[in-house]
């Protein structure tokens, strides 16, 4: 397979438009690995942080079927301690965003149990909804 | 003293007891929580992008609503609510052509001005009433309950709008000393507890809640002590089953118990209050669980 | 009508017609020559049946209205929705236990609304459709009762909500289950219901259904309402709630009598 890498700067759509939606430079991320570090569920996501980065400055496919913007609760903890003042819990939400305005709802509504519904407090159905539905 | 107040819908849900504390510590304090009359959801997560304006709607109606009851500030207790709403208002002082536009294409019921101020519970009991206050009114002093004070993430960050230091808070802790308690720290306390993941990813939560409780143990917790209705229900329901699950108190109820109120009066019932006794030989809590064993 | 009606020009379904101004959207559908097989039925504002999507000249909104209760205007554009689908899960009223998870459990989607006020704004009943939503998931069943009373169904609401929420059967589960388990019991229904089963009525209405139609009409017409003011009731759940329209309160019958 080839991989076709842009430079800094000038790299591609989704790049982009991750930019626009969060705000942010992510070429500014020096990869020193803080936010992963610090990232309460990185053992749960397929691609930390930092790498995510890496792989939207590199242009890598599959950055949008990742699962680790799913993962994300946005507890900002990383966006607090980045040295570069980068707020990768917005560069989150950008995937978020764009995954949901391509592709549909991560989590359907109709596939939360009823057991769920009975238990949970609205505050969580709530929260879920908002990142995992369009 | 009387103040609006926002419960947000988890309060009226399955943090009923935190509601019912607060309002009796309150009462204790001179203090009158006015609910506004007719309230929305906040949206419970603040959207991290510019673009998603819809998204702003439910918090800034809150804050449109108040103004329009005649209100200034309003307090709420829960910390997701009052993340959203603070962050909502900043959006509408910062931004208020954002708030312009939405108010044109709603029909004209977004009409605010960003002058309303949202409190969170803690921000009232630290700034107006004062520690040294909650300190006179101590009746029973918490003297041997160890507890291991969580803050997770709403209530600190981000910096501009968290209530405490992001990375030492200590407002938890100065609190807890005031009613007389022994504090237990570790590194854990101002880590997410997995927050809504509960509602498709459970199993992250537990693992959270676990290492959290396990932390509160080793440091020989006898109690967790919090303030969100969100991280509640995850540290009450979904703490990994090893045996006794550590007992979690809203600071609300903790400050209840150290006035001396009857603890049905706190939402804790006979089978909390018996728990909390199993983790602390604490004769103040014990006399407690037996006066309203006595008087029911 | 003493003078002779001027004609307005309606737009239905992409199509001009001269319509007599002062025609209810209804009449002026079938003026222009439809028959309505659906989307009608009691021509009163009563059933919902009726729901007209439309915009007006000068606006770029889109408008919602009864077309029986509504007034056609000169430059109305407009479609009649004939159906707004709002299936819901099976339900066993007898079967559920109300708890304030109870309206999320089988609307679970009421967790998405976003508080635009787009469904209030909608409704043609002038109810407050966000709040009783609002009120639905905060779990306080008796308030999604109350402020969704007078809701007929209309299916308005539903068709326009950016959430896809189905308001009006979550305010009818909530009716059904205040009604149920929720509402104090009257001690005077409980005894005029065992009246009639005694058949203490029996024979009044045997009279009353044997009197010829014209006398039955007159006595329609000559019935009296019980006021509130006259109820002297110290629990009226209704009178907590600030619905447009009060639903104990039948003043404006009253007066166009
Ligand atoms: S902490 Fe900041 S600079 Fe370091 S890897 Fe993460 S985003 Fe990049
Ligand atoms: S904001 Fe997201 S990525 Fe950052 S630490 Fe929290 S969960 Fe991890
Ligand atoms: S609440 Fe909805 S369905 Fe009921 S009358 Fe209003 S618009 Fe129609
Ligand atoms: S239209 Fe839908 S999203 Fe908007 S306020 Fe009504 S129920 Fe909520
Ligand atoms: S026909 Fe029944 S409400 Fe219009």
């Amino acid at each position: 397979m080839t991989i076709a890498i842009g430079a800094n700067g000038q790299s591609g759509a989704l790049l982009r438009r991750v930019e626009a939606l969060s705000g942010q430079r992510l070429a500014q991320c020096y990869q020193c690995g803080t936010c992963a570090a610090g990232c309460p569920f990185a053992t749960a996501m397929d691609v930390l942080p930092d790498r995510l980065i890496r792989h939207l400055l590199f242009d890598m496919p599959g950055v949008l079927e990742r699962e680790a913007f799913w993962v994300c609760v946005g507890c900002e903890l990383c966006a607090q301690r980045c040295p570069r003042g980068i707020d990768v819990p917005r560069v989150m939400e950008a995937l978020r965003l764009i995954a949901l305005r391509t592709r549909g709802d991560q989590l359907p509504v109709a596939q939360i149990t009823a057991v769920a519904l009975e238990n949970l407090p609205p505050i969580a159905l709530v929260a879920s909804l908002r990142r995992q539905t369009g | 003293m009387q103040l609006a107040y926002y419960p947000g819908c988890t309060i009226k849900v399955s943090a009923r007891e935190h509601e019912r504390a607060a309002l009796a510590i309150l009462r204790e304090l001179g203090i009158a929580l006015r609910e506004m009359p007719e309230w929305n959801c906040c949206g419970v997560v603040h959207t991290l992008t510019g673009e998603n304006l819809i998204r702003q709607m439910a918090p800034l109606r809150v804050l449109a609503r108040l103004r329009q009851q005649g209100e200034r500030e309003a307090v709420t207790l829960c910390d997701m609510c009052f993340n959203t709403l603070a962050r909502a208002n900043h959006l509408a002082r910062t931004q208020p052509d954002q708030v312009s536009a939405l108010n044109a294409t709603s029909g004209g019921g977004l009409d605010y001005d960003g002058a309303g101020e949202v409190l969170h519970l803690l921000h009232l009991l630290r700034d107006r009433v004062g520690l040294a206050a909650i300190r006179k009114r101590v009746r029973r002093p918490l003297r041997d309950l160890v507890v291991y004070p969580y803050y997770g993430c709403k209530l600190l960050r981000p910096t501009g709008i968290g209530l405490d230091d992001p990375e030492m808070p200590t407002l938890l802790r100065d609190l807890m000393e005031s009613l007389g308690a022994t504090v237990v720290e570790g590194s854990l306390q101002t880590q997410c507890c997995g927050a809504y993941l509960a509602v498709d990813r459970a199993g992250l939560v537990t693992e959270r809640v676990g290492a959290t409780v396990e932390q509160a143990r080793d440091a020989g917790a006898g109690a967790i002590v919090l303030s969100c209705p969100l991280c509640h229900f995850n540290f009450a329901t979904l703490q990994p089953h090893a045996g006794a699950p550590l007992p979690v108190l809203y600071y609300t109820q903790a400050i209840g118990l150290a006035f001396g109120l009857d603890p049905a009066e706190l939402g804790l019932d006979d089978r909390q209050m018996e728990a909390l006794g199993r983790a602390v030989p604490s004769q103040a809590l014990h006399d407690l669980a037996h006066a309203r064993g006595g008087s029911a | 009508m003493s003078e002779p009606a001027t004609l307005v020009t309606m737009e239905l379904m992409g199509k001009e017609y001269r319509v007599p101004s002062g025609l209810t959207i209804l009449a002026a559908i079938e003026y222009a020559g439809y028959k309505l097989v659906r989307g009608v039925g009691c021509r009163g504002g009563f059933c919902g049946a009726c729901p007209t999507l439309y915009r007006r000249e000068g606006s770029h909104r889109i408008f919602t209205a009864l077309a029986c209760q509504t007034l056609v205007e000169d430059g109305m554009c407009l479609v009649q929705m004939p159906f707004v689908p709002v299936p819901t899960k099976p339900y066993d009223l007898h079967g559920i236990t109300p708890q304030p998870t109870t309206l999320l459990r089988f609307f679970p989607e009421i967790a998405g609304c976003v508080a635009c006020n787009t469904c209030t704004r909608a409704c043609p009943q002038g109810l407050p459709v966000m709040d009783y939503i609002q009120a639905a998931l905060r779990g306080d069943i008796e308030r999604v009762a109350m402020l969704s009373f007078d809701c007929i169904a209309c299916g308005i609401c539903s068709s326009r909500c950016p959430a896809d929420i189905k308001h009006y059967a979550v305010g009818l589960l909530a009716r059904r289950i205040y009604g149920k388990y929720l509402v104090p019991p009257s001690e005077d229904l409980a005894v005029r219901v065992s009246a009639i089963e005694a058949g203490r009525y029996d024979a009044e209405l045997r009279k009353l259904m044997e009197l010829p139609l014209a006398d039955l009409r007159a006595r329609y017409e000559q019935r009296n309402f019980e006021t509130v003011a006259e109820q002297h009731r110290d629990h009226s759940a209704t009178q907590r709630y600030n619905s447009p329209m009060d639903p104990v309160d039948y003043q404006d019958e009253l007066e166009g009598v």
